[in-house]
């Protein structure tokens, strides 16, 4: 074999490392809270904050809790697919508007379309902190014992929905 | 209506430079002249058209146009015009575009400048600089589309990243980027001269002044990202060893080591494989860079925006540009000859030796940044290497390359006597030994790392100052009559020694104190009284500021006002330090405020920094000589003289 | 046989220089690699007692106390999961805050207490809230214009 392959080959084994390097994520550490009780909060809903909501309301049914803003430009994005994912799939999708402004936060779902079984304000970010929330948006899978038992980080995507969310929500549901 | 035009001329950009890829590759491999031909102006239409796209990206943002997606995420009405320009390439898909635009600059440049070269060789060159630039554009079109729109558009963007509105950030990424995309030139150099299977001294020839133009390019980027780390950061330190920073400090070293190879090929025609081998990597390590930077399989201080996909895309083109260059090289090296023997000691077996550790360094810095990668990809837990061990490994390889800086240009190529050399570097030893000696007395602390240091750069200076004055004796003649790019070797070197100054006094003699300051207290420094007044608050374009009146004085005598701030931006609700520095070429003092403490009281960080603007001084002196080098007649020389052979060759046929 | 015998004194000479900074490199990472941990790690007693090493998650929020002078900053650091109380002295970076990511570096003492000797506070350890959305792009590098609150 020819001395001169040496360099192609430490290459080629260079490339193995940063391809298998490209699928550990270091950024994604997975979250202590999976299959943990989701943590239990009493907020007060952003439409009417007279009332106020807390997840106890929502046991016996498999949910999402969508943490969004209006000052998130990738909450922009990933709304049409959780539209698809209330309308199309009926799979229940609470908000938890998060370190927002109320007027921007009622105007943004006008402007938008509101398609939360309903939306609640964490205005300090309190619960956010409770979760675990490391940025915005982040959407929770919890079960009907009011388990957490997924948690997606960044925009959620029609991949996504398709691969993950939508099996596993079928799979929790029977 | 123009961020689509921008988009479309990019699209357009894309087409030339496949078919200029594919014609001229294939019009250089069949001769066929019309196709070698369509590099030139196919070189220049890229250009034009990048270049289009890159203004209009720079007029959305003049214009504040919130409906493109980039354009919001990295400004803001309240953003001042000149900070508003640079936003461009402040972020990821704006930062690849100005990469474009400096490889069909780049390009564009070597059309222009090749005259003198054979039609089929430019074609070759350019055409592999095209399939270069058409993998980038596809990187760019298919992940990273920089004129993408918002719909509905934001009323107001998120501004740009406090960090970034400084003048640093002004030109140091197209600085870095001019570095690492000029290294492409070469690296298309060295793939035309294996596919035309001519390895000579007139490929190196042709090589030299662009592999020294982009080294230049990327010291000055280097230097200035340090400096901009250093005041910006307001930690007080200007090299972190940080993976972003080594990504562009290991083609330095290499690229490095590639202009000194390159010298030996041209001037002796050895080494010719590892030149060759130099010229790949020194480009490949830039790709690289560019894929930890961008890939985001490595953490670092400075973090990045990622998305798998744009990993995964760099990396299959890193994959195919490297990969089948390295197969190209397996394929042709075995053809090449050895070229002009020498004597084991020799000019060339010292740059060899230069060469070896270089590289190695080089290695030893890539490793330590890849390690956590490794160790995590084989499970073995999350780690990250500390700054120590760069020190640890790097230091005992550079000392014997610093002392051989000042042996290699005395040595003879071919056969060097080892009498005759030492004779010429007795002056340089006897300054060294006096300077390595004295030094640390005169800062009153002895430390036999300020002493090897200090003896090292004396070492240098003196060698290259003896050098020069020789020369001028035995020539007789002036400092401007000597050749410009020998003057640039001796005038890099000495930047060397300036550089290796700052690094040993400012890691020798530093202090560093973080203390709690109430209004009216005094801390002194190095022999000066720093008085603190107090903290008032202040209003910028788009930020509110905290500014603290620091008096600065010695031996009861008032300097200066030093006025250290605390910004918080508006948008971004991200709060920033600002250092005061008081410099004088000799030692800076950097202030820089911490927090608010009880009853007026801050936390104030003071340094005293000797020497380090020695540091930056010494890279623009090496920036200074490649420029130097790059001027020299020499080339220009050969140029008339190859331009009349044929024409003459032309008149006979 | 003369260009023979350079050549090998060539070889032998790369070697040796090879071998030195194989052997610069291994004595270095002996003791300049750091370890990282989680606090939930660290509580469980899978962190070293003698050796310096990174623990990374959270200021929780209402921790930070100052002490002394006010150079000496007390805080917990948690991962959701588990705590860990970490002392500090000297100037916090600009992006310390309650409620954010931090790394910090130093030993673990015999009595539970985390004495750090390096503070980082870096974002691209995920926590992203708004007040750092751009803390992402420090070196110029790199934003993505859609999903610019992710690392």
């Amino acid at each position: 074999m020819s001395r001169f392959l040496f360099p192609l080959i430490g290459f080629v084994v260079l490339l193995g490392f940063l391809a298998f390097g490209l699928t550990l994520k270091p950024s994604e550490v997975p979250s202590p809270l999976i299959d943990k009780p989701a943590p239990a909060f009493t907020l007060p809903q952003l439409a009417n904050p007279g009332e106020t909501f807390s997840p106890d309301a929502m046991k016996g049914k498999v949910w999402l809790m969508n943490v969004w803003a209006s000052w998130c430009f990738a909450c922009l994005e990933e709304h049409p697919v959780i539209r698809e994912l209330t309308t199309e799939h009926g799979v229940p999708v609470v908000g938890l508007n998060y370190k927002d402004i109320r007027n921007e936060a009622i105007s943004w779902l006008n402007r938008h379309g509101d398609s939360y079984l309903v939306t609640v304000s964490d205005t300090q970010g309190r619960v956010g902190i409770d979760y675990g929330v490391y940025g915005v948006p982040e959407t929770f899978l919890i079960d009907q014992t009011g388990v957490i038992r997924y948690k997606h980080i960044g925009p959620v995507t029609h991949d996504a929905v398709r691969d993950t969310i939508l099996p596993m929500i079928r799979e929790l549901e029977k | 209506m123009i961020p689509e035009i921008g988009h479309f001329a990019l699209i357009l950009t894309l087409f030339v430079a496949l078919a200029q890829g594919g014609i001229t590759l294939a019009g250089a491999a069949r001769g066929n002249a019309t196709w070698i031909g369509f590099a030139r102006p196919a070189a220049r239409a890229q250009f034009s058209l990048v270049a289009i796209s890159f203004v209009l990206l720079m007029w959305s943002f003049i214009v504040k146009d919130f409906s493109v997606s980039y354009v919001a995420v990295n400004s803001n009405s309240q953003l001042p015009w000149f900070y508003r320009m640079a936003a461009v390439w402040g972020g990821h898909e704006g930062s690849l575009l100005l990469w474009l635009l400096m490889q069909t600059g780049w390009a564009y440049a070597v059309s222009l400048f090749s005259r003198q070269l054979p039609d089929v060789m430019v074609a070759r060159v350019l055409g592999v600089l095209g399939l270069v630039t058409a993998g980038f554009l596809l990187f760019v079109l298919l992940t990273s589309n920089p004129f993408e729109r918002l719909v509905p558009a934001p009323m107001e963007g998120m501004d740009l990243n406090p960090l970034l509105q400084d003048v640093g950030l002004i030109f140091h990424p197209p600085l870095l980027y001019m570095g690492y995309v000029g290294f492409s030139v070469v690296f298309a150099f060295a793939i035309a001269a294996l596919l035309a299977g001519q390895l000579d001294s007139a490929w190196a020839r042709w090589s030299r002044p662009w592999a020294t133009a982009a080294w230049l390019f990327l010291t000055l980027g280097i230097a200035l990202g340090s400096w901009w780390a250093y005041y910006e950061l307001g930690w007080g330190g200007w090299w972190f060893w940080d993976p972003v920073e080594n990504s562009s400090f290991v083609p330095w070293l290499v690229g490095t080591a590639l202009i000194h190879s390159l010298a030996v090929t041209e001037k002796r025609a050895s080494f010719k494989n590892w030149t060759v081998l130099l010229a790949i990597s020194t480009f490949a390590l830039s790709l690289l860079g560019a894929f930890l930077v961008r890939s985001g399989v490595l953490t670092s201080v400075h973090a990045f925006a990622t998305d798998p996909r744009r990993g995964v895309f760099l990396l299959m083109l890193f994959a195919v540009v490297v990969g089948s260059s390295l197969l190209l090289f397996a394929i042709r090296a075995p053809k090449v000859g050895l070229g002009g023997r020498f004597e084991l000691f020799s000019r060339e077996s010292l740059l060899l030796v230069n060469n070896v550790l270089l590289a190695v360094a080089a290695g030893a810095v890539l490793l330590g940044t890849l390690y956590p990668l490794f160790i995590d990809a084989l499970g073995m837990g999350k780690i990250s290497v500390g700054p120590p061990y760069f020190n640890l490994v790097f230091v005992p390889l550079m000392v014997p390359a610093l002392l051989l800086i000042a042996v290699g240009p005395v040595a003879n190529w071919k056969r060097a006597k080892l009498r005759d050399v030492l004779k010429q570097l007795n002056l340089p030893l006897f300054v060294a030994v006096v300077a390595g000696v004295g030094v640390p007395f005169l800062y009153g602390r002895w430390s036999a790392l300020v002493a090897l240091g200090i003896a090292l750069a004396a070492w240098i200076a003196t060698a290259v100052v003896m050098g020069i004055f020789k020369r001028m004796r035995a020539t007789r003649s002036g400092l401007l009559a000597q050749p410009r790019s020998w003057m640039g070797m001796h005038i890099a070197h000495l930047g060397m020694a300036v550089f290796v100054v700052g690094v040993t006094l400012v890691m020798g003699y530093e202090t560093e104190q973080d203390i709690r300051m109430a209004p009216g207290q005094t801390v002194t420094a190095a022999g000066y009284e720093l008085t603190f007044r107090g903290v008032r608050s202040e209003l910028g374009a788009n930020y509110a500021a905290q500014v603290g009146d620091i008096v600065l004085s010695r031996d009861g005598r008032q300097l200066r006002l030093m006025h250290p701030e605390k910004r918080n931006y508006f948008f971004s609700e991200m709060p920033m330090t600002e250092v005061a520095i008081d410099a004088n070429g000799l030692r800076h003092l950097y202030v820089a405020l911490g927090e608010p403490l009880a009853d007026g009281a801050w936390s104030v960080r003071v340094h005293y920094k000797p020497f380090i603007d020695w540091i930056w001084i010494g890279c623009i002196l090496m920036a200074l000589g490649g420029l130097l080098a790059i001027s020299d007649r020499r080339y220009r020389l050969k140029r008339r003289e190859k331009r009349t052979a044929v024409i003459a060759q032309e008149a006979k046929a | 046989m003369k260009t023979r015998h350079k050549r090998i004194a060539l070889i032998a000479g790369g070697l040796a220089v090879l071998g030195v900074a194989t052997a610069l490199v291994l004595s270095a990472f002996q003791s300049n690699l750091l370890f990282f941990f989680t606090p939930t790690q660290v509580a469980a007693g899978e962190a070293p007692q003698e050796r310096a090493f990174r623990v990374g998650g959270m200021v929780q929020t209402g921790s930070v106390r100052r002490v002394g002078d006010g150079l000496t900053v007390n805080f917990l650091i948690t991962d959701t999961a588990k705590t860990i109380p970490v002392s500090y002295t000297g100037i916090l970076p600009d992006l310390f805050s309650e409620g954010k990511g931090v790394v910090a570096q130093g030993k673990l003492g015999p009595d539970g207490l985390f004495r750090a000797q390096e503070v980082l506070a870096k974002h691209d350890e995920n926590y992203m809230p708004r007040e750092a959305q751009h803390a992402l792009d420090q070196a110029s590098k790199t934003s993505d214009a859609t999903r610019s609150q992710y690392p």
